[in-house]
This record gives C-alpha cells, sequence and structure tokens, in this order.
C-alpha cells in the first residue's frame, strides 16, 4: 500500500511540474494546483498511513491517526487555495494589461530593446 | 567611563551641525568643534595614567554570542592616534569654515567629518577585533561621502567610487582574517589576541590570517599596488585630504600594523611582505610625487611614499625601527596637514592647482609662504625639524636589517634614494609656488587668506618646530607609551637628539639632501625622459578590470534572469534533481525497517483513478475546461484519500476547498483563452516529460522512504494533553486553534493579505469578455437558470445551519472553523451564481474586506485577550457551562478564536470569489448580439 502510495504522490507531483513547465499562465495555475495536491499528501503521509484511526478523543479508541501532520495539512490547503487564486487573478490582469497569457514578460522585453 | 564619552561626544556631534545653517558659517563650525574638544579635553585628563604606562579599558556586552563586546582601551598607542585625530580634527574644523564657499552645505560637511572622526577614533580605541573592524567600516562609509561631497562633479564621484571599492575589499578581507585569528585565538578580545603571539605564529592558519589582515592594512595606506585610490581622492575638497591623508584614513592601515604587531609581527614572512612593500611604495611614491603637475597629486604620492617609509618600518625587524614608524607617523601628519592646508589656501587664493601656472607668490602671501618652507623643509628631512628627527632614525634602522640577506645593502640604498627624491619634490613644491618670479599666468591677483585660515597651518608647523628642536623634553614620554603598546618586547632605551655625532646616517642624509637638490636641478631631462612613456597607471587596469567584472555579471545574470518563467523553473527544478537525486543516489536502501500494509481492490482502484486523472490533467491541458474537469476529479480523489485515511476533518476541509477551488477556476477561465496554442517544440516536450518524471520519481522515492520509516513523533504529546489542556476531543481542532494557534494566526493573515491583494488586482481592470464559447456559440441567454435559482435559495437556511454545526462542534468532533467558514463561502456562492451579482448584491448589502479583516482582528485580540489574566500570548480557558434546554456544554476561548478564522476564511474567499465575478456584470455580451 505504501508503494502504491508513494507512486500516486511520484505521479501527481510529475503532471504537476509538468504543467508548470508550459508556456501559458493557465496550465500553471493548474500545475501548481496539482503540485500543491501531491504535497499535501506527501506532508500528510509524514505521520504514517493509518486506517480505521480515531479522529477524536475516546475512552476506548484503539489506535489515533498522527494529527499533527493533519492540522499542518489543513492549513496548506487553505493557504494552497489562496496561492491558487492569487495566481490566477494575477493571471486575468496580466492579460488585462498586456493583452497576452504568455507567462514570459513580453512588456519588460519590449522596454529593454527600447532603451538599448 | 570617560573612554566611552570620547568616542560618543563626536558621535552626538555628527549631528550637532545638523543644527546649524549655512547662513551663520562660525557659529555652525563652533558647535561643530564643542564636543570633539570636550573629547580631547578628557583623552588629556587620562594623559598622566597612560603615559606611566597603564592601559585603560572599558567594556560593555554587545552580542555576547558572537565575541562580539563595545569594548574601548586607552594605551598609549590609542592616545598618540587619539591625539592625532582630535587635535587635527578640531584645526580642520576651523579651517573648513573659511575654505567652504558659500554654496557648499556647511552643515552637512560638518555631519561627515564627525561621522568619520568618530569612526576613526573607534579604530584605534576598540578593544575587540570585531568592534575595530566595524568601526574600520565605517570609516570606509563617511570617506566615501567625504571624499564624494561635491557630488556634482565626475571627478569626485569616481574619486569616491574607486576609494569605496578599494578600501571596502580591503575592508572584507580584514574581516576574514580578524575572524580567522579570533578563530586561532578563541577570543576577540584585542589584549589576549596580543599574547598569543606564539599560538598565533605556530598556528597553520597564520599565513592566511597574515595576508588577509595585511591585505586590509595596505588598502587603507595605499599600499602598492593599491596606491592609485588616494591620488583620485583627491578630487575631496581640500580640508578633507588635509584630514583623511595625514592623520587619518591613511593612517588606520599603519595603525593597523601597530596594533596587531606584537601578536603577527617577527616572522620571515612579515618582515618580507611587510619591508618589501613599504620600500617599492617609498621608491614608487616619490618618484611620482617628482613628476606631478597637480599641487595636490604632488602632495598625495608624497602621502603614499611616506606611508611606505613607515609600513617598511613596521616591517624591519628591530624595536627601533617601530619606535622610529611611531615618531614618523606623529611628524607626517603634522607637516602634511599643514602643507595640504597651505595647498588649499593656494588654490582658493589663485583658483589652479596646476604647478606650471604658479609661481612667485611670496611677494602676496608672505606668511602662507614661510608655512611651506618649513612645512617643506620638515618633509624633506632638513636638520632642525622633526621631519629630520624620524628620517635620521630610519636610514638609521636600514643599516642594521637583514631583509635581503646577503642583498642587505640595498635595504639603505633605497632608502637614501627615497629621502633624495623626497628632498627633490619638496624643494619643487616650495620653490615653484612661491619662488621663481612673478606670476604670469593667474587671473586673479592672490593675497593673504583670512588670519584663522592660517592659524591651524601654523599651529601644527610650530609644532613641529619645537619637535625638532627639542625631541627629548616634548615627545618622549608618549613615544615611549606607544612603542610600549606596539611591541611585544620592552621598548629599548632611547634618546632623541638632533645630533648623534659623524656616523653613517648623518652622510645618507647629506646625500639626500645634496642629491635632491641635484635632482632638482636636472628635472627637465626627468621630465623629457618620462615624457616617452604613455600615461598608463593602476587607475587605467583598474577600469578595465571593473569594466571587465560588470560585463562578465551582465553575461551571467543575462543568461540566468532572462525574464522567462520557464527558465527559473528550469534551473529551479534541475537544482533540486542534482541534490536530492544525489543523495538518493549515496542512501543504500529506500525500504526501512517497516513492513508494508496490505492491498485491497478499492485502494487499486482509487490510485489508478487519481494517476489517470493526474496525467488527463497533464496531457489534455490544451484543452483547458477538460483538463479542469480532470484537476477537480484529482482533488476528490485526494479527499477520498484523507477519509479514508482517518484524517476526516482533511476530507471535509479538502472537499470544501475543492469547490470554491473549481468555481473559482472556471470564472477565471471565463476571462482567458479557452484553449492552448501548441507552441512547444517536440525537443522541449521530451525534456520537460523527462524532468517531470525524473521529479516525481524522486518524490515517489522520498515518500517511500519516509513511509516505511519507523516514526518518532511528537504527536503523543498533543494526543496526551488535548483534553487536559485544551478542553477539546478533536485533536487536530486544538492543535490548530489552541497549541500551534499563533502559526494559524499566521496563516489566516496570509490569507486575508491575498485576499486584499487580490481585491487590489481587479481594481479597474478592464477584461476582454468572449461573447460566445470558443466553437463559436453565443451564450445561453437563460442566465440564471430556474431550478438552480430556487434549489439554492432553498438550501441556503440549511447550509448556514450546517456551517454553524460545524463550527460549534469543531473543538470535539471533525469540522471548525476552517471548514465551517468554507461550507457558508460556498453557500453563498451558489447564489451568486444562481441569481447573478446583482440580485446577490443587494441582498448581502455588506462588503467582505471588513470582514476578512475583522476576523484576523478577533484572532488576535483573543489571543491579546490572556495578557489580561497574565498569561502568554494565545493562552486558552475552558470550562464546563450547563445552558438550559441545551444542557452541559464545553466552552474554550479557543473557540472565540476559531471565530476569527471562520469569518476571515469567509471574508476572504468571497472577496476573492465575488469580486471576480463582479466583472462580468457590466455589459453582458450574451445580451448584444451585434457583438461578433
Amino acid at each position: 500500500m505504501e508503494a502504491l502510495y508513494a507512486t500516486m504522490t511520484g505521479a501527481l507531483a510529475a503532471c504537476g511540474l509538468y504543467l508548470t513547465l508550459r508556456g501559458r499562465t493557465f496550465p500553471v495555475v493548474v500545475g501548481l494546483t496539482l503540485l500543491s495536491y501531491a504535497v499535501n499528501l506527501f506532508l500528510f503521509s509524514t505521520g504514517g498511513l493509518t486506517t480505521n484511526g480515531a479522529a477524536v478523543i475516546k475512552e476506548h479508541a484503539g489506535h489515533y491517526a498522527d494529527p499533527l501532520p493533519q492540522a499542518l495539512v489543513l492549513t496548506a490547503i487553505v493557504i494552497g487555495f489562496a496561492m491558487t487564486a492569487f495566481s490566477v487573478i494575477l493571471a486575468i490582469r496580466v492579460r488585462g494589461e498586456l493583452g497576452s497569457d504568455d507567462v514570459n514578460m513580453a512588456r519588460s522585453d519590449e522596454s529593454r530593446e527600447g532603451k538599448s | 567611563m570617560s573612554l566611552l564619552f570620547i568616542v560618543l561626544l563626536p558621535l552626538l556631534g555628527s549631528l550637532v551641525p545638523l543644527l546649524g545653517s549655512n547662513d551663520r558659517r562660525s557659529l555652525c563650525a563652533l558647535i561643530t568643534a564643542v564636543l570633539p574638544a570636550v573629547a580631547l579635553g578628557l583623552v588629556m585628563t587620562n594623559l598622566g595614567d597612560v603615559l606611566h604606562g597603564n592601559v585603560l579599558t572599558y567594556s560593555v556586552p554587545w552580542i555576547p554570542q558572537l565575541g562580539l563586546d563595545f569594548a574601548l582601551r586607552l594605551d598609549g598607542l590609542s592616545l598618540l592616534f587619539a591625539l592625532l585625530i582630535l587635535g587635527i580634527g578640531l584645526l580642520i574644523i576651523t579651517y573648513t569654515r573659511f575654505y567652504l564657499s558659500a554654496n557648499d552645505s556647511m552643515p552637512r560637511f560638518y555631519a561627515y567629518l564627525m561621522l568619520f572622526l568618530t569612526a576613526m577614533l573607534g579604530i584605534v580605541m576598540a578593544d575587540n577585533l570585531l568592534l575595530l573592524w566595524v568601526f574600520w567600516e565605517l570609516t570606509s562609509l563617511s570617506s566615501f561621502l567625504l571624499i564624494g561631497f561635491w557630488h556634482t562633479q565626475t571627478n569626485a564621484r569616481r574619486g569616491a567610487r574607486v576609494s569605496l571599492t578599494v578600501t571596502a575589499m580591503g575592508g572584507l578581507a580584514l574581516l576574514a582574517g580578524l575572524l580567522l585569528l579570533g578563530q586561532i585565538v578563541g577570543s576577540y578580545d584585542m589584549q589576549t589576541v596580543l599574547e598569543s603571539r606564539d599560538v598565533i605564529q605556530q598556528d597553520a592558519r597564520y599565513l592566511p590570517v597574515v595576508l588577509l589582515v595585511l591585505l586590509g592594512a595596505f588598502t587603507k595606506s595605499a599600499q602598492f599596488p593599491f596606491q592609485f585610490w588616494l591620488p583620485q581622492a583627491m578630487a575631496a575638497p581640500t580640508p578633507v585630504s588635509a584630514f583623511l591623508h595625514s592623520a587619518t584614513m591613511v593612517k588606520a592601515g599603519v595603525f593597523l600594523l601597530a596594533r596587531l604587531h606584537p601578536a603577527l609581527a617577527g616572522s620571515e614572512l612579515w618582515l618580507y611582505l611587510v619591508g618589501l612593500t613599504g620600500l617599492v611604495t617609498l621608491i614608487y611614491g616619490a618618484y611620482f610625487a617628482l613628476i606631478k603637475y597637480d599641487i595636490k597629486a604632488i602632495l598625495a604620492y608624497s602621502t603614499v611614499s611616506h606611508l611606505g617609509l613607515i609600513t617598511m618600518l613596521f616591517g624591519l625587524d628591530s624595536r627601533m625601527a617601530t619606535l622610529a614608524g611611531l615618531f614618523h607617523i606623529l611628524n607626517h601628519a603634522l607637516f602634511k596637514a599643514s602643507l595640504f592646508m597651505v595647498a588649499g589656501i593656494v588654490d582658493h587664493e589663485c583658483g589652479t592647482r596646476d604647478i606650471r601656472k604658479l609661481k612667485g607668490l611670496r611677494r602676496y602671501m608672505p606668511i602662507t609662504a614661510a608655512l611651506a618652507i618649513l612645512g617643506g623643509a620638515s618633509m624633506a628631512g632638513v636638520p632642525l625639524l622633526n621631519g629630520y628627527l624620524s628620517k635620521e632614525m630610519m636610514l638609521t634602522e636600514t643599516l642594521e636589517t637583514d631583509l635581503l640577506g646577503g642583498l642587505a645593502w640595498l635595504v639603505p640604498v633605497l632608502a637614501t634614494v627615497g629621502s633624495l627624491i623626497s628632498a627633490a619634490y619638496s624643494l619643487r613644491f616650495v620653490r615653484n609656488i612661491f619662488f621663481m618670479g612673478p606670476p604670469e599666468a593667474l587671473e586673479v591677483t592672490p593675497h593673504e587668506p583670512p588670519l584663522m585660515m592660517r592659524a591651524p597651518a601654523l599651529l601644527m608647523i610650530t609644532l613641529g618646530v619645537v619637535i625638532g628642536l627639542l625631541p627629548a623634553l616634548t615627545v618622549t614620554s608618549l613615544l615611549h607609551a606607544a612603542a610600549d603598546a606596539a611591541l611585544a618586547d620592552p621598548v629599548p632605551e632611547f634618546h632623541l637628539a638632533i645630533w648623534h655625532g659623524f656616523n653613517l646616517p648623518l652622510l645618507m642624509s647629506a646625500i639626500a639632501l645634496g642629491g635632491g637638490i641635484a635632482l632638482y636641478a636636472l628635472r627637465k631631462h626627468l621630465f623629457a625622459f618620462q615624457r616617452q612613456f604613455k600615461p598608463l597607471d593602476a587607475l587605467t587596469i583598474y577600469e578595465a578590470t571593473m569594466q571587465c567584472i560588470v560585463r562578465a555579471a551582465q553575461t551571467g545574470l543575462g543568461a540566468l534572469e532572462n525574464g522567462s518563467l520557464q527558465r527559473y523553473m528550469l534551473w529551479l527544478v534541475i537544482t533540486v534533481l542534482c541534490l536530492a537525486g544525489g543523495s538518493l543516489v549515496i542512501t543504500p536502501s529506500l525500504q526501512g525497517s517497516l513492513q508494508q500494509q496490505p492491498l485491497d481492490g478499492v485502494l487499486i482502484a482509487g490510485a489508478a483513478i487519481t494517476i489517470l486523472a493526474g496525467l488527463a490533467t497533464a496531457f489534455l491541458h490544451r484543452q483547458r475546461l477538460i483538463s479542469l474537469l480532470m484537476l477537480s476529479v484529482v482533488g476528490l480523489m485526494v479527499s477520498l484519500a484523507f477519509a479514508r485515511f482517518s484524517a476526516p476533518d482533511l476530507a471535509l476541509t479538502q472537499l470544501a476547498v475543492e469547490v470554491v477551488t473549481m468555481i473559482l477556476l472556471m470564472l477565471a477561465l471565463f476571462f482567458l483563452p479557452q484553449r492552448t496554442p501548441k507552441e512547444s517544440s517536440g525537443l522541449r516536450i521530451v525534456r520537460d516529460v523527462l524532468l517531470s518524471a525524473g521529479f516525481g520519481g524522486i518524490l515517489a522515492s522520498l515518500n517511500y522512504a519516509v513511509l516505511t520509516q519507523p516514526i518518532d513523533s511528537i504527536s503523543q504529546f498533543f494526543l496526551d494533553n488535548s483534553v487536559p489542556g485544551g478542553g477539546g476531543h478533536n485533536v487536530v481542532n486544538v492543535i490548530l486553534v489552541d497549541f500551534r494557534g499563533f502559526d494559524t494566526l499566521g496563516e489566516i493573515t496570509v490569507l486575508g493579505i491575498a485576499g486584499i491583494g487580490i481585491f487590489k488586482l481587479l481594481n479597474r481592470l478592464r477584461l476582454f469578455m468572449p461573447s460566445s464559447d470558443f466553437e463559436g456559440r453565443p451564450w445561453s441567454p437563460d442566465s440564471h437558470p430556474m431550478i438552480l435559482a430556487i434549489v439554492s435559495q432553498t438550501l441556503l437556511p440549511l447550509a448556514l445551519l450546517v456551517s454553524v454545526f460545524i463550527f460549534l462542534r469543531g473543538h470535539n468532533a471533525p469540522g471548525g472553523g476552517f471548514i465551517a467558514g468554507l461550507v457558508t463561502s460556498v453557500a453563498l456562492i451558489l447564489m451568486y451564481i444562481a441569481r447573478g451579482v446583482d440580485w446577490a448584491q443587494q441582498r448581502l448589502a455588506f462588503q467582505f474586506q471588513p470582514i476578512a479583516v475583522a476576523g484576523v482582528g478577533i484572532a488576535a485580540l483573543t489571543g491579546l485577550g490572556s495578557w489580561l489574566f497574565g498569561y502568554p500570548f494565545l493562552t486558552s480557558a475552558f470550562g464546563h457551562f450547563h445552558i438550559p434546554l441545551i444542557g452541559d456544554v464545553e466552552l474554550a476561548t479557543a473557540m472565540l478564536f476559531d471565530l476569527g478564522v471562520y469569518f476571515t476564511v469567509i471574508g476572504a474567499t468571497l472577496m476573492i470569489l465575488a469580486n471576480l465575478g463582479k466583472l462580468t456584470t457590466p455589459h453582458r455580451p450574451s445580451k448584444q448580439k451585434e457583438q461578433s
């Protein structure tokens, strides 16, 4: 099971990275989201994969899932959303200003050529 | 305690001139002079103590962890320099009052000057190696300001830049050297270092220490081959030159040689490096002083030459040589400062510094001429003046040295040659400016400057003459105390006198003076000889090197930072691959000691769906909507994975975030192109696939390694203390709002900032809105479908109720502020989608920004509230309450904190989505059929 879980994490990370290497903003944002899924899964698994663990403190609970990675990942999910939102809105703003969704900063290149 | 004030008063003094104004110049000079004068008085009160051989110290810890104390000392060496710095500093303040023109800002000049003076005092009085370095850097910075004082002139700016580059470079080398020195000794305390000579010199790191420290000293003291910055610095106002190049800045280098002399000197390495560098600089500087035409350049090169002389004396392996070096520091400061002042007067009165245009000024300014004659004679080493005494001592010591072994006779010969040239340029300086018939090339008629402008030079020349006539009475005890500090061994018996009988040094002096006159008489041939060389100096080489470095940096930067996000990502990934991959290669096995848990069909199917959906997201990315749908499948599967592995809180959060993210991305996609054009070449795709596969492989390997290792987690603490310490049964929530509440506070702050950032990004944004989808089909006119509208309206109260329920139970069962906030947001956003923005805004008559801000505020105030009860920030209190009808309820202040989280999440999420949604309303393209 661990091998399968690790393969899944790796596969999501690979797909996410491939997308972030693209040249347009939208795939990059989607890639970032995929990457953050992979990272969250990785972080979550550092506490071990617990099946049927108790989530809350009980009198006769057998074993608990490690709560610390869960707390970390919970905030990471929300922050990840904020990051996705910020980058996609930035992409929209860039398109509105420059008329392009190319990630390679067309405008600064133009001004640099204009100066020299 | 008075030691502290000696340094502190001038530092305060750098603020005093700013109270003055350019209109009342004498007042400004006067108030500036007060504090250094008091400091000088304080030094004088300690004079007797120090001359008797006591070392006064003062120390307060500054950064004890680094061994950096604010420790000051006043011994003989510090005393000699402190007197020079403060005494000449006061004279410079007086002189400057008359030198600066009405256009120059006098308060600014004095402020820089006092800052520089403080830094110099700090160097000479530092009792800690690191503190010494701090002041050392401060002199580099403040001299930069002083040299570039006339910042509108290109020369001044260039001079300032060159001197900063050279001395700061040396300063960095010095820092490295001092750190090594401190490591060898085990302390940065000056006294400990000075007493550890044997430890230092037997250490293998002695060689780098000497090289680095000398690099610092030689750059500061303008020793060959770093001499070029000093003539450039002549672009400064003359008072600055007079101060920096006589008593201070350049003397910092030789001071360092003297200060560390007990610890570092005495080895062959020191002898050759210091002695020979000094000798070369002595000859080099003297020669160029002879052939320059600018009178300040003559003095600048002469300074280089005399510093070479002092350096050489510190290099020679004899105690008397060190004493002679200290004596020459004093003498050189006196005559060179006054000669610079004379040069400034000449420049001021005649409007030129070109020695070819100046002559016969004796008739117009006889007193200044007399000062120049005495100063020049002292510089040339004419008997009965102070310069003669130390030069004579120097010549005596060169005869004793065994530097260069069998060629040891070269040293006195070269020293005599240096003195000879020195006599020649001194004669040229005095005779060409003040004699040789009436001036013809001048446009103005020069006359004597105001009395107070002459007075400083007069005072110093008088002092020089007194020392020259009565050396034994005036400076013996001061020199003895200074040499005591600069020598590891006892100070030798010495007797300062003008007449030592007929001996070899006297003959050498006579040869130097006679030869100097002869060389001066034959100077025409020398100039003719010099003219056949192209003027190539170290500055040209320096400029070429700098340009080379800048070009190389630009090329390198252009290759690395070309504005392409793809390029940056590439470098990042390659770095990760190299670092993580490299350490994985040397790991013997990924498999830890844990056995794998068994697989079942559901798990395999789930993983397969996740992986396939991920691959589909990546490879269908050019069809953006499909890619997005695939992404949502991945998100859902991740949520299920959390549920499967006993993390219901995470599953709920992921599910809610997934909904919000999808709505956001769909809305964003509306404003972006629907498809990605085919751009990447086949080669690039292959490259990216390989990189991604490598990255994924490494991450998977790491994850597998982590999963099969037994963990030793601190989580047991949270499990044990959640109920007794935090009053909640849901450990994850208790960690978020109690144990790690400060982290959560930071995170909701980030969330709020992201929301506000997005709000600003969307402000006044004009967007192109497509009137149809990418296949050319117009949008449906039915923008608010009735079923959705009715269902969402019905669901809203229910959803709000659920979110309140999730919030309330969060402390004891899966739920909490994050999840409740997301559920509320989703419910509200559904209203926007179903009914449109206008409809929703009419009914939700409040702004979202204040909600987010209030959320962060509530959380922070809850944390602060615990201060009222005398507990640390964010301490949680809880208790059981009995509420009628509802029953026994456990309440904790952490719930209040969670309420802050709840509001922040709602505020931020709606700020993002509602503001983006608002952009769609003004001109709904689907209603304007005429658009194409």
